[in-house]
């Protein structure tokens, strides 16, 4: 049934449907990205990483900026996926986008048997859980040297021309494209989620489990849908790192990792999609501009930033920027 | 036989040192996430501070039972104004800002520890009498792990009936039970938190000097045994004293038979056994549900 309109009021149907349309800034972020590609061609592999950990940050907002669901395991998945790939290329199969499905494939499991097991518990035995996946991941990549390399990290990665026409140059082109189209692809499948109505149900889990319990909806079953999803999408990010590096490191898969994703999308601010947007760059950004006047001490910085925003911004910058507009409009 | 006794034997003594110190760097962890439930992770950066204070005391000339123990009081001092102006804005906060500005202090404090006291290992020099080796008639052990489990053990008898026994703990276990009852009957909780903050600040700074030697003080103390300490507390269940004791010594003993006999695994089995508890008892051994 559709929903007439109401003397010029829209319909409760066209709000919905008005809320939900794409809009012009939407598109901001890859205007920007394509204009870095033609511009910079000298920052391209720093323009590769940025997209990259993009995918990375924008999975973690799916179930930490949604769902709600604060986890300092993440990385787990994003490794998983990296040396599923790295492993797949040093032993022979080289086909990029096979690799990056097995990559996916591989975590999203990981996130789902991991999720029906740890995600009936809540607050720091959660927290403690994911972060002892993420330990035992990380020991045995450590530990199963003869597949990964070990400390040393995945050499020997070979990985074919992107549907045997665009192989990998030196310049970097080649990757930074291939990590924009797969961004690009995440976006939209993250941007679906996040506006139908499954995507709602999550963001009233993250707002007030009870109520949600209360309304009948499956809240166990939706958290661990949305935590596979986000899984295979780290997954496909690691992937994609491990292909564009043709290497795979250990510090991948650690704490340190899912630490620096969750500033990042915390800096830029979480649960509106485009926190990750603006963090991950900021971040990256001022991690290669801080290391180099400051080598010594820069994460001290990030620290300081860290804590000023937890203190003063939450919300991060798009959380700030949503007070000023207000205020602007307010005195306007 | 008598060789895989002694390795027993061997397991038994070290893990149990390294359960001390865990238990001593980790409780004050449990009763402050009990009595408010902040989850701060990083409480061992009052350990490492404690190491760095008592190794800075020493070089200055200061005997070490003296260094240990003022620079646990130090620690403790410098902790309520970091209480009172900072953690407690955040108490009402949610988790995720909690951990947040608590991975925010651990880099703050990194850089500050490798800034006064440069990135290498802070050298840990036991006093010449506490060195070499004790005889205990069956075997001997070296002298100063014997003497940190003699230690542990005052400490931990001296914490617990401080706790089941004074009135102060008698505050603090009600407080930790129900807070908003015992506030109601005219606890006051602020200052009560402040003072155990201050005093679970105190003995992580006294177990990371004591314990210097089985966890060398480095600027990224806080970082690298953040799990360990992370694990005694959710493994023992918050808010207990008696639950992190076992989870220490569960940690401490079986952490030390796996690099003694199986290093080739690493610490897969610890994660894995963590995973299984926490799994069957989400609250933690000894939790209250």
């Amino acid at each position: 049934m559709v929903a007439l309109p109401r003397g010029g009021e829209p319909s409760p149907v066209e709000q919905l449907v008005r809320r939900d349309r794409l809009r012009w800034y939407e598109l901001l972020p890859w205007i920007v990205a394509l204009a870095a590609f033609f511009l910079l061609p000298d920052y391209l592999e720093l323009g590769t990483r940025v997209l990259n950990t993009l995918l990375f940050a924008l999975s973690l907002d799916l179930i930490l900026g949604y769902a709600g669901i604060v986890t300092l395991g993440h990385a787990a998945f994003f490794g998983l996926g990296a040396y599923t790939a790295g492993i797949l290329g040093a032993r022979g199969w080289s086909e990029p986008i096979s690799g990056l499905i097995a990559a996916g494939g591989l975590a999203g499991l990981l996130g789902l048997v991991s999720g029906v097991v740890i995600l009936r518990t809540r607050g720091l035995t959660l927290l403690m859980l994911t972060l002892a996946i993420l330990f035992m991941l990380q020991e045995a990549a450590n530990k199963a040297g003869f597949l990964t390399g070990g400390a040393d990290g995945l050499q020997g990665v070979t990985i074919d021309p992107i549907l045997g026409v665009f192989s990998f140059d030196l310049f970097g082109r080649t990757a930074y494209l291939y990590c924009l189209i797969v961004l690009f692809l995440g976006w939209f499948l993250a941007r679906r989620i996040v506006h139908s109505p499954f995507g709602r149900s999550l963001t009233g889990i993250r707002e007030n489990v009870v109520r949600m319990h209360a309304i009948g909806a499956d809240v166990r079953r939706r958290l661990i849908t949305i935590y596979t999803i986000a899984a295979a999408m780290a997954g496909v990010a690691g992937g994609l790192l491990a292909q564009t590096t043709q290497f795979a490191a250990l510090s991948w898969v650690s704490f340190e990792m899912s630490g620096a994703i969750l500033i990042m999308l915390i800096l830029g601010g979480s649960g509106r999609l485009y926190g990750a947007f603006i963090g991950v760059p900021l971040y990256m950004i001022l991690q290669d501009v801080l290391s180099r006047l400051d080598p010594a001490y820069w994460f001290g910085w990030i620290g300081v930033l860290l804590i000023a925003v937890v203190m003063f911004a939450r919300g991060g910058i798009l959380g700030l920027g949503d007070r000023l507009l207000t205020a602007l409009r307010r005195r306007a | 036989m008598a060789a895989a006794f002694a390795i027993v034997v061997s397991i038994l003594f070290h893990g149990l040192a390294n359960a001390m110190i865990l238990y001593i760097i980790a409780v004050g962890l449990s009763v402050t996430l009990g009595l408010m439930g902040f989850v701060n992770l990083a409480h061992g950066m009052f350990a490492a501070a404690g190491g760095y204070v008592a190794v800075s005391l020493m070089g200055a000339g200061v005997p070490f039972a003296a260094a240990v123990i003022l620079a646990a009081l130090a620690v403790a001092a410098a902790s309520v104004p970091l209480e009172r102006l900072l953690y407690a804005r955040l108490y009402g906060a949610g988790e995720l800002e909690q951990v947040l500005f608590t991975i925010g202090l651990i880099f703050v404090s990194i850089a500050i520890a490798k800034y006064l006291y440069g990135p290498l290992a802070q050298p840990f020099i036991a006093p010449a009498a506490l060195t070499g080796q004790i005889d205990l008639g069956f075997r001997s052990f070296p002298t100063y792990r014997a003497l940190l489990i003699v230690v542990g053990f005052a400490i931990i008898v001296a914490l617990w009936l401080t706790i089941e026994r004074t009135r102060f703990g008698a505050k603090v276990r009600a407080a930790v039970d129900n807070r908003r009852m015992a506030q109601s009957l005219g606890i006051h909780t602020d200052r009560l938190f402040t003072l155990t903050f201050a005093l679970g600040s105190g003995l992580a700074a006294l177990g990371g000097a004591i314990g210097a030697e089985i966890l060398p003080i480095t600027p990224s103390y806080a970082l690298e045994h953040l799990v360990y300490v992370l694990i005694v507390v959710a493994v023992g269940g918050l808010g207990s004293l008696r639950g992190p004791f076992y989870a220490a010594l569960l940690l401490g003993i079986s952490d030390t038979a796996c690099k003694y006999l199986v290093p080739e695994l690493g610490a897969f089995f610890i994660f894995a056994a963590i995973l299984l508890i926490l799994l069957w008892r989400p609250h933690g051994l000894f939790g209250r549900v």
